[in-house]
């Protein structure tokens, strides 16, 4: 028989490495670390279009994340699509007429809402509201805009 | 034609035979538990024959993997100018996949053929027949305390494995291959997810530990106790974990990655 | 013998029927086993000898009949109740079924440690009273595997009566052991039956030694009892085929040739 106290001590080692393990996947791996630092208060937005908008997607504003998408659902009576954004704590100051657009990082990357602000001297406080969106661009609606464009052009021409 | 159905028939019959015995078996066990609580000594001595010595097999193995993942993955996702994203590759495919899987599979060779094996030949020397005529009943003596040790250390194993192999994918890719650190833990973490990913990962190692140390403590138990059946129940401890656990992964990726 | 004899006798088993695998084993078995005293149980090998001592442990369930130890009906017993029994009954195995992974001492104190909570300096001097007792007290340290077959068995006798049981069941002691360990296991059954006022019950082929130390003797074969009595009643007997069995003829009323087809012919045939 191993001696017990050996024993006992390599079982103790394994499973504080196990759990030692499953921490380092949490905090370093995952999303959970981002998740600890929800305190802040939430905005809603409506979009006519969220694209390819995803829960946990982050919001920016001047290319700097302060806070990240939360539910997205859908108004049954207008046809939009209502956003709520979790802002951090710290980003008090956003004016009341500040502006969101969903946007794509680069060509195949992942959509945002990016936050404009406003120039109004008052801020947006918890369950407020932003009035002013821009729709996310779906790719076919812009091409198909182009070549339309681009065909229409082409018919004047001639015509002239 | 006729001898061919017939075959398969028995075939068949044969494995709803041992399928009921095992859950007959498996029942019996979780009876056993109980009695755990009041020697969770005996649990420990078994924590260390088969979480603490799989270990060394789990971490190299973990290691290599993680390279491996670094290494290829980085190949393929340059063509795309997306290196970047190589810590987001390995990470999602160890958690969700290899993790538990690869994990189960070597614990299945390193532990479970041993738990056969020794059960087995506890059962050929009748040993176990002795525990039963001293009062001493060998399911909660013997089979217990091994079946819960292995359901302990398989989310313990997978998880090492995992960490490890997160390690060995930043080792290659971020010092050998020149990814950038920053982004490789950033998209790492934005992508992947603490409930989606490394919980269900958890899950999924949770239920390969019943699975595997279950057809394991039931191999041993139910082999025939010659030499030769021994053997037989070991290899079989093998080939049928290796099975059910890859099924079983299917299944569970089915139900929790829609 | 003659006092013992009106107190009911510790087993008592009643037209026992019991068959494996297709096969009748036992075929209305009576038996009874009286008290402190040494009994054997003898037959040629596959008679289910060994069989009979895991009915009477309650391993094995009968088809039919009843197996009263010490007034409970054994195949009725739930789990607690069997198990509760079997911490008064001991039982030696051909092989001593040692626990492998356990010193000779940690071994005698297994039982003790299940059942008891005695303290640690108590085990002690249990398990070296019971080592003592088969004269190994100096082997305490080694392993199983270190250990002659004839030691394992005192060693596995040690810790069959480590919790002093009523009864114990020794199957086939004798078997495979140099005259020497035969002759120490011979004087140790007798002399445990003995000193500690225990029942022995004695499954065995060898005549010579089963005879030496029994009380008394059933002979089984073909699933019946064929002859009881005391040693020397047995001796006396006329029965050809308890002759045949005593003495250790090649042939009589059992056969030298298991059952076939006739000789010539089969050479002729030439096939199976």
């Amino acid at each position: 028989m191993i001696q017990t106290r050996i024993v006992e001590i390599w079982v103790g080692l394994f499973i504080a490495g196990g759990i030692a393990a499953l921490f380092v996947l949490a905090m370093k791996v995952s999303n959970i670390s981002t998740f600890s630092k929800v305190e802040g208060y939430e905005l809603t937005a409506r979009f006519e279009n969220v694209g390819g908008l995803k829960k946990t997607a982050p919001v920016t504003m001047a290319g700097v994340r302060i806070g990240r998408v939360g539910d997205i659902t859908f108004d049954s009576t207008t046809y939009e699509a209502i956003v709520h954004l979790n802002i951090e704590k710290q980003y008090d100051k956003l004016p009341t007429d500040t502006t969101a657009g969903i946007f794509t990082a680069g060509l195949l990357g992942e959509q945002y809402v990016s936050l404009e602000a406003g120039g109004e001297e008052k801020y947006l406080a918890n369950q407020d509201e932003i009035k002013i969106t821009q729709s996310a661009l779906v790719l076919e609606q812009v091409i198909g805009q182009f070549l339309f464009s681009k065909a229409s052009e082409g018919g004047s021409s001639n015509g002239n | 034609m006729i001898g061919w159905i017939r075959y398969l028939g028995r075939s068949g019959l044969h494995f709803f035979e041992r399928l009921g015995r095992g859950s007959i078996f498996f029942f019996n066990v979780l009876m056993g538990l109980p009695f755990l609580f009041f020697r969770f000594r005996l649990v420990i001595q078994q924590l260390y024959v088969v979480g603490v010595l799989s270990l060394l097999i789990i971490i190299v193995s973990g290691l290599f993997v993680g390279m491996v993942l670094g290494l290829q993955g980085y190949n393929t996702l340059v063509d795309f100018g997306a290196e970047e994203s190589l810590g987001v590759m390995v990470a999602l495919s160890l958690v969700r996949e290899l993790g538990p899987v690869v994990s189960a599979l070597l614990f299945a060779g390193r532990a479970g053929s041993a738990l056969t094996a020794e059960i087995g030949l506890m059962k050929a020397t009748e040993q176990l027949s002795g525990m039963e005529m001293m009062a001493v009943d060998p399911m909660s003596r013997v089979v217990a305390p091994r079946f819960l040790a292995g359901v302990i250390s398989m989310p313990l194993l997978a998880a090492i494995f995992s960490a490890i192999g997160v390690m060995g994918g930043y080792f290659v890719g971020v010092g050998l291959l020149g990814v950038d650190t920053g982004a490789f833990w950033s998209q790492m973490q934005a992508k992947i997810s603490w409930s989606d990913d490394i919980l269900n990962g958890v899950i999924k190692s949770v239920v390969f530990g019943v699975v595997a140390t279950w057809i394991a403590v039931f191999e041993g138990y139910d082999a025939i106790p010659t030499s030769e059946g021994v053997s037989r129940a070991t290899t079989r401890t093998v080939v049928h974990t290796s099975l059910a656990i890859l099924g079983v992964d299917f299944v569970l990726t089915a139900l929790m990655f829609e | 013998m003659s006092n013992n004899n009106k107190e009911a006798p510790l087993i008592e088993i009643r037209n026992l029927h019991f068959s494996r695998s297709g096969r009748m084993i036992f075929d209305g078995v009576d038996l009874d086993i009286p008290r402190g005293k040494v009994t054997a149980i003898m037959g040629p090998s596959g008679t289910g000898k060994t069989t009979l001592l895991r009915l009477i442990g309650g391993q094995l369930k009968p088809a039919s009949g009843t197996i009263n130890v010490d007034r409970h009906n054994v195949p009725e017993l739930g789990h607690k109740e069997l198990y509760k029994l079997r911490k008064r009954m001991g039982m030696l195995f051909q092989s001593g079924a040692l626990l492998t992974d356990l010193s000779v001492f940690e071994n005698v104190a297994f039982p003790v440690r299940e059942h008891t909570k005695l303290p640690e300096s108590m085990i002690r001097s249990l398990v070296l009273m019971k080592l003592e007792a088969v004269g190994l007290r100096g082997a305490r340290d080694l392993m199983p595997s270190e250990l002659s077959g004839g030691m394992a068995r005192r060693v596995a006798l040690a810790r069959a009566i480590a919790l002093d049981p009523m009864m114990i069941m020794y199957d086939e002691p004798f078997t495979g052991q140099d005259p020497i360990s035969m002759g120490v296991l011979v004087q140790l059954i007798r002399l445990l039956n003995d000193a500690l006022n225990m029942t022995s019950i004695v499954v065995s082929h060898d005549v010579k030694e089963t005879m030496a130390i029994a009380d008394y003797i059933y002979v089984i074969s073909t699933g019946k009892v064929i002859a009881h009595g005391s040693p020397e009643e047995l001796n006396k007997s006329d029965s050809p085929w308890v002759k045949q069995f005593i003495h250790g003829m090649p042939d009589g009323p059992v056969p030298f040739h298991y059952p076939a087809k006739d000789y010539l012919e089969d050479l002729v045939s030439g096939t199976g």
